[in-house]
């Protein structure tokens, strides 16, 4: 508010921010658009950009073919769930970090993001092999386990530049006032902690509806997520670019629209304490 | 109220339970492809005749697809009741007892009907070990009037020299009509499976009777370079990563001369929903060079129960149902007979209705000129016209696939890609043991 | 301020995360060095033996394993450059003050929820194929030869992509950063007639420092394990020319179902990640401590 722009400059800005704008987002919208062409229309030259016959052919046969609902749900619980699991265990461990710094604190911390540098396709074949013996395999509860340890240490970190930038006084203040550790967490920090936590939920969510390794290798039929639903389109014979710009359009809208909704959240939350 | 809510709530548990005691679920591991998928939209006929079956189907692109039911299979991980499975698969994993074996089909399945080619590709031992879902040779799909304006009359059984011809004639970059388009994606059953094939009517081989590679024989290079010559001057833009789909998607839009591939792509270039050139599409034998063996190939989509499967029988309840005459006589009068599975039964071919299908009579003639067990001019080691059938085939397959896909696109010289296919090939030909 | 009792309970309260992620590494780990000593194909059950270092050696003087490592840095470094920079500059565009601020916002943020596949799927065919491309039918609109991206330019088609999904990640965060500049230090630095390039240069990229080595870690992390953009895209090729370590281990132990030559790869990737690990760990640890 302090600064003053001309208005001459407003207009160039937004001019410019706009065409940029509308540029990286571009590929989502022609996605969009394409879903409702039919195969001909979507491949013909020149392009045809809203003056084509729209159909909703494509979304019927894509439902038709695969049991969208259940893999939508499937990606809900997964994620879900992994999230939820991976902040209770995450919690106490950065609030732990952040307020009672040892010596090996940061340590420790680097030390839990490089296990996230661990090539998944390098131990896909122990990890099968260990799932299969536990009956884990084409499970939900196995991919949020899977998924809430491949998360963590990105939740534990967020979390601990988070819990960071609580001051410390307010804790002693608590703690002079007699308040008990349980009481602590529960009635000063965790009210303060509320947007960084939850920016790290959402974060979460998206890596984890996102991931597409784990979950397409670890899963049948009764597990398997959107990124299961999304390899059975992937290169089927024929024109397809209609059939698998309805499927993406599918398997991206629940996540898409939850991240524009919550956009605020997670912008608030993502500075990993890079503000000062 | 409470009771009757305490009854309702048992009722349901007594239903489900009933329902588990009799009801019983398989998984069917399937690819993508448009028999497979028509397939799924015909349940309804197998569960009016096996009400107490349910089939959950977990539908993937090829790759994906093999890697997933392969993992399973060997580590006997049991996610699936049935797979669906190639004709290199099934030979490799029968041998391993992997699969349930389907010599107790009954009479009224009639396996004597099943193509002798394709029957010999999944029998090990005297042994079947999958029942063929549909099966294809390779030929040449060509455009009639492309042709006609070229002032070419295409053969029933070609030479390679005329195809060269004929691509040359017919190509019109400015009007983005190439004259031929072929397989360019590395990968064993992409290119490879092109290049093998091809490789087989110039008289190459992969290996010598002492599992010695051959890349660096006469035969292979006058195979690659030929390849290239008519890729990079007849070919269209990009070929280095298209494969099946990526050329159909091109011949379909009236984009390609000729196509040279799966005899399956006949019923999908011809339809008129899909097809702009639907009415103008020709087919003749995959070329040769006269040294007694056609650049075919042959491959069959399969289904196969891996072995330790808790549901066994419904599991082979739902094969026969899927591969039996009753099914193609379902697709028939559902989608006409253009659209029923092909290349499985001799039946098929004898029925009248289906002789009237344009590409029936080249689609036979083509699984019979394939014989896996004598692929090459020469005598191999191997059984496998487009593959070799060992399990180390994939790895090496592909990694030669992506070679010869760089010389396509100008990366390295044939000359170059071929010293590097034959080094890996030793190499891992070293590292499994079969040469020292 | 630690008390004796507090840091027991501080102990007490990280153990379950430690315990699980050394768990998660150790198990598969020690599973995948038992391995990488063996003979272990898949497909040849009960043909397993020791093998000591034979694994290690193949994989290791595997001509694809020296473009594989040049590939993946090329990768990280190139995506790392195109979104740092390009964040910035983003950043700095969406902090001035312009009508529909947030829907631009929203706009430059979507792509980061795109699942890898789909964008992968999109990018290939509907932009980059050279025959029913978009690009294409552009390039032929303007009487131009359509580039045929993803096999000239495997490399940089697949960093291109993968840029545009970590773009929003990099300008999100610098973008916060950036807003929570001093403005009076800006304008004082205005006043004092200093050029633009100069308040960029010596006030405003120091204080994106933090926020920098913040998108460089958390991007390395996830991008030395860049694997279903080359897979739907180009496997890996033509040749191997767009082939990471995480594609070539993945080839070995699932293309080939390799495990013993796989298991060495993955012991060689984990090796030298832990190498770029402790070269960032160190470079973020003096920057964030400040």
């Amino acid at each position: 508010m302090a600064r003053s722009v001309s208005t001459q400059r407003k207009l160039v800005t937004t001019v410019f921010a706009w065409a940029i704008g509308i540029a990286i987002f571009f590929p989502i919208l022609w996605t969009i658009l394409t879903s409702f062409k039919t195969e001909a229309a979507a491949i013909a030259d020149p392009p045809v950009w809203f003056n084509f016959h729209w159909t909703l052919e494509n979304y019927a046969t894509v439902q038709e073919r695969s049991n969208y609902f259940r893999h939508f749900m499937n990606s809900v619980i997964i994620s879900g769930g992994s999230t939820l699991l991976g902040l209770i265990i995450a919690v106490p461990a950065a609030w732990a970090m952040a307020f009672v710094p040892a010596r090996r604190t940061k340590d420790v911390l680097m030390w839990m993001l490089s296990t996230k540098m661990l090539p998944p396709v390098g131990v896909l074949v122990p990890i099968y092999l260990l799932f299969r013996d536990l009956g884990l395999l084409d499970t939900r509860i196995g991919l949020v386990i899977v998924l809430t340890l491949i998360n963590l240490p990105i939740i534990v970190w967020m979390l601990y530049t988070y819990f960071k930038e609580i001051p410390g006084e307010i804790l002693e203040a608590a703690r002079m006032d007699g308040a008990t550790l349980r009481s602590e967490i529960i009635h000063v920090l965790t009210p303060m902690a509320i947007p960084g936590m939850a920016s790290t939920v959402l974060l979460n969510i998206i890596l984890a509806w996102n991931e597409a390794f784990w979950t397409l290798n670890l899963t049948a039929a009764k597990a398997a997520p959107l990124t299961a639903f999304i390899a059975s389109y992937s290169s089927p014979e024929g024109l397809f670019y209609a059939k698998l710009s309805a499927a993406s359009t599918m398997a991206i809208a629940p996540i898409l629209i939850m991240g524009w909704f919550s956009q605020k959240q997670l912008v608030r939350g993502l500075t990993f304490g890079a503000v000062k | 109220m409470n009771t009757t809510f305490r009854a309702l709530m048992g009722a349901c548990a007594f239903a489900a339970l009933a329902t588990a005691a009799t009801s019983e679920t398989i998984t069917v591991a399937t690819v993508n492809n448009g028999d497979m998928i028509r397939m799924q939209g015909l349940m309804e006929d197998f569960y009016a005749k096996h009400p107490d079956i349910q089939v959950e189907w977990v539908t993937l692109e090829e790759n994906v697809l093999r890697q997933r039911v392969t993992q399973d299979v060997a580590t006997k991980g049991g996610q699936f009741d049935v797979m669906t499975i190639g004709t290199y698969e099934v030979p490799i994993w029968g041998e391993r007892g992997w699969l349930v074996s389907l010599d107790d089909l009954p009479a009224e399945y009639d396996v004597d009907d099943i193509l002798p080619a394709i029957r010999g590709g999944l029998t090990v031992d005297g042994h079947l070990y999958a029942a063929p879902f549909y099966g294809e040779s390779s030929m040449v799909m060509y455009r009639t009037d492309l042709m006609e304006a070229a002032g070419l009359e295409m053969p029933d059984a070609p030479t390679w020299d005329f195809i060269k011809q004929a691509a040359a004639a017919m190509t019109d970059k400015d009007n983005e009509v190439y004259g031929i388009c072929l397989r360019g994606k590395a990968g064993w059953g992409e290119n490879m499976a092109f290049l093998s094939a091809m490789a087989n009517s110039y008289g190459a081989k992969w290996f010598d009777m002492d599992w010695k590679p051959q890349f660096d024989s006469e035969a292979w290079a006058a195979t690659l370079n030929d390849y290239l010559d008519l890729m990079t001057n007849y070919g269209p833009p990009g070929a280095s990563g298209n494969g099946f789909n990526e050329n159909l998607a091109l011949f379909q839009t009236g984009k390609c001369g000729m196509w040279i591939d799966a005899t399956v792509a006949a019923s999908f270039v011809t339809n008129p929903n899909d097809s702009q050139v639907a009415d103008k599409v020709g087919f003749a034998l995959a070329p040769d060079n006269g040294l007694g063996k056609r650049g075919n190939w042959l491959w069959a989509w399969n289904l196969g129960i891996p072995a330790g499967t808790k549901n066994e029988a419904a599991a082979k309840t739902f094969v026969e149902w899927a591969t039996s005459k009753d099914y193609t006589a379902l697709v028939a009068s559902k989608e006409g007979w253009a659209n029923v599975p092909p290349g499985t039964r001799t039946s098929l071919y004898e029925n009248p209705e289906y002789q009237k299908v344009p590409f029936a009579q080249m689609t036979l003639e083509s699984i019979n000129a394939a014989d896996p067990q004598n692929p090459t001019v020469d005598e191999v080691p191997y059984v496998g016209v487009q593959f070799v059938a060992i399990p180390e085939f994939q790895g090496i397959g592909t990694a030669v696939g992506q070679q010869f896909s760089a010389a396509l696109a100008g990366q390295v010289t044939a000359e170059q890609a071929l010293k590097n296919a034959q080094m890996l090939t030793e190499r891992e030909m070293m590292k499994a043991g079969y040469i020292k | 301020m630690a008390t004796k009792h507090a840091r027991v309970a501080a102990r007490f309260m990280i153990s379950p995360a430690v315990l699980l992620l050394l768990g998660w590494m150790i198990v598969p780990l020690s599973m995948t060095l038992y391995f990488s000593f063996l003979r272990y194909n898949l497909l040849m059950p009960g043909m397993e033996e020791f093998t000591g270092l034979t694994n290690y050696r193949f994989f290791l003087t595997d001509p694809a394993f020296f473009a594989a490592l040049t590939n993946t840095i090329l990768l990280v470094g190139g995506v790392l450059l195109v979104t740092v920079v390009g964040g910035i500059l983003l950043a700095l565009l969406l902090d001035q003050p312009f009508f529909g601020q947030g829907i631009v916002r929203i706009l430059v943020i979507a792509p980061f929820f795109v699942m890898p596949t789909v964008s992968a799927l999109v990018w290939k065919n509907m932009f980059m194929n050279p025959v029913n491309g978009l690009f294409a039918h552009a390039a032929k609109a303007l009487g131009l030869q359509p580039f045929d991206f993803l096999s000239a330019a495997p490399l940089t088609s697949i960093i291109g992509i993968v840029s545009w999904q970590w773009l929003p990640f990099a300008t999100l965060i610098l973008l916060t950063a950036l807003q929570s500049l001093d403005q009076e230090q800006l304008e004082a630095a205005e006043m004092d007639g200093a050029p633009w390039i100069k308040r960029f240069w010596f006030i405003m990229l120091p204080h994106l420092a933090r926020a920098i080595t913040v998108v460089i870690l958390i991007q390395t992390i996830f991008l030395l394990s860049v694997f279903a953009e080359i897979l739907v895209t180009t496997n890996g090729g033509p040749g191997t020319a767009s082939t990471n370590l995480t594609y070539l281990i993945y080839m070995q132990s699932l293309l080939q179902f390799d495990v013993g030559g796989g298991s060495a790869g993955g012991v060689v990737a984990i090796i030298l990640a832990n190498i770029v690990a402790i070269f960032l760990m160190r470079m973020i640890g003096k920057n964030l401590d400040a």
